[in-house]
């Protein structure tokens, strides 16, 4: 006689009478591939913990916000935020799509540069541009987002010794409604700073005005706030029109479109409140198209939407260490995922599905990873199916910011695979070494030799 | 190791105890166990029937039966060895 499958056994206190409204259990079936791809088999080939990127997601993504733009305003341009992921292959991958390069730091500059995007076609945003950075995008033609006074004075100085225009705009914070109110970059609209950063550089001269730029928060769940924005970059822009006689020729709406993902706390799974693309499209080109732009000088949109694009594109796979139980009895299961490798533990309860057959019987599961640090939660409530020792699961959406803020903590970084359009599995970025680390530390000559 | 005599477990695996009003859901080799110690089936007898029933090894079981009964004895379910001699 065949012998029945195991499951190991378990018992659940039932709740009657809690409100359960929206089911506890989420997880129907285990997902044992991505885009035809074994899970398992890309476990045995690149090893556990595995990030792994769909690049026909990426595709199909960027194209869907692309048509919603597009559609609604005839001058669209996207921009690829480098800091949410700049792993070669994918900025390449929205490179091709036709996005621009959009950075943050000298670092990412010579990133874009190196993958082939000319400096024409880079943001530069951020509010540490060093002299150097700064000479080399102006020698580029680059954009450049003035964040502060101090970053203007640089550019205006540095218009002495090279003999270019720069090509400049200004970031403008403002009240668009929500809280907390973003007034750390760039020069405050209400107040008055932005005229005055605006009027400095009109009256010097020395740079070219080229647009206006605002990013007014992260993770944006309200698609209004960008409407409010759009108003006032406008209302700025048809002033400098007025006051100067100058044409803008973009206003950059930055990004901060919230992706799927379910932020802490929330009483609804982030799929049911995220805007749409369209959502955020119909706000911003209908505050534009609305405003007072003559019709032959409207601005080009400029969107360096970032996270809404990537991070449903980005899966991390992992197998279970252990299974154990807290004082009280509650389920604690370890896996080989900490917090350093998947940073976004920290504000999301990312689904997690099981990559293997399993029953409908769940358990109410506090889920750790491996680091010895009280703070590596990865759940701290999730009702999945039961999970045992050598078990693989799929975090899903960890595409934006896990592979650029990942930290080295006590084990070394995964391998990053991507899956291309025709299910080629291809390895983009390779698994730290020990030697990755021990090259660039110095021991001083004195501390070489010791006994015990 | 003993369930409590008023402890009521149904073939679906729901289990009642009528001391606190509690009640509980267990999945299908649960109740099997349960069953096993309502008959006063030792650990070494239960744990024969198991493998010869279910495909699985004598590590994993032993470490999921432990698991299980501590809980069983956590959630009161099960019998101390004062109530079990009185």
């Amino acid at each position: 006689m065949e012998k029945q499958r195991y499951e190991r056994p378990i018992i659940k206190k039932l709740e009657t009478g809690m409100p359960n409204k929206f089911g506890m259990r989420t997880e129907y079936a285990p997902m044992t591939q991505i885009d035809g791809v074994s899970v398992k088999e890309l476990i045995k080939e690149y090893g556990s913990p595995l990030f792994v990127i769909s690049e026909s997601t990426i595709r199909s993504t960027i194209k869907k916000a692309k048509k919603a733009f597009t559609t609604r305003y005839p001058k669209v341009q996207f921009a690829w935020s480098y800091k949410t992921n700049y792993l070669d292959a994918v900025c390449k991958v929205f490179h091709q799509e036709g996005s621009w390069a959009e950075v943050v730091s000298g670092f990412e500059y010579k990133k874009a540069i190196a993958n082939g995007v000319s400096g024409k076609k880079i943001i530069f945003n951020g509010p540490d541009k060093s002299e150097d950075d700064l000479r080399m995008a102006i020698e580029n033609e680059s954009l450049i987002h003035i964040d502060h006074l101090d970053e203007l004075y640089t550019i205006l100085e540095l218009t002495d010794v090279i003999n270019k225009r720069p090509k400049v705009a200004i970031r403008v914070n403002m009240d668009t409604g929500i809280y907390p109110m973003w007034d750390r970059f760039g020069f405050n609209y209400e107040n008055g700073q932005a005229w005055d950063a605006l009027n400095k550089i009109m009256r010097s001269g020395k740079l070219e005005l080229m647009g206006l730029h605002s990013h007014i928060g992260t993770f944006m769940l309200s698609a209004s706030a960008y409407a409010v924005a759009a108003s006032k970059l406008a209302d700025l822009a048809i002033g400098i029109e007025q006051k100067y006689n100058h044409t803008i020729k973009y206003i950059d709406m930055g990004g901060g479109f919230a992706s799927k993902n379910t932020l802490k706390g929330s009483y609804l799974p982030g799929f049911d409140v995220t805007p749409s693309f369209d959502d955020f499209a119909e706000a911003i080109t209908t505050t534009l198209l609305n405003s007072n732009f003559k019709n032959s000088e409207l601005p080009t949109l400029i969107l360096e939407t970032g996270r809404a694009l990537i991070d449903e594109a980005g899966y991390l796979l992992g197998s279970v260490v252990a299974n154990k139980r807290t004082s009280s009895g509650k389920r604690n299961t370890i896996i080989d995922v900490g917090v350093n490798i998947l940073f976004t533990s920290f504000w999301y309860d990312h689904k997690i599905t099981p990559a293997q057959p399993f029953t409908h019987y769940t358990e109410t599961t506090q889920i750790y990873g491996p680091l010895c640090m009280n703070i590596d939660v990865i759940r701290e409530n999730i009702d999945l199916p039961l999970l045992n020792k050598g078990d693989h699961f799929v975090i899903h959406t960890v595409g934006a910011y896990n592979m650029t803020q990942w930290m080295q903590f006590i084990t070394l970084r995964p391998n990053v695979v991507m899956i291309d359009s025709n299910s080629k599995v291809h390895l983009i970025r390779e698994r730290e070494s020990m030697e990755t680390f021990s090259s660039l530390e110095k021991v001083p000559e004195h501390l070489k030799k010791f006994e015990l | 190791m003993r369930i409590n005599k008023n402890i009521a477990i149904s073939d679906m695996g729901f289990v009642f105890n009528p001391v606190n009003g509690e009640s509980y859901s267990v999945n299908p080799i649960g109740v099997e166990i349960i069953n096993l110690l309502k008959e006063d089936k030792s650990y070494e007898e239960i744990k024969a029937t198991i493998l010869n029933n279910y495909s699985t090894d004598e590590t994993t079981f032993e470490k999921d039966y432990f698991d299980f009964t501590n809980l069983l004895l956590h959630l009161n379910l099960t019998e101390t060895e004062d109530e079990k001699n009185n």
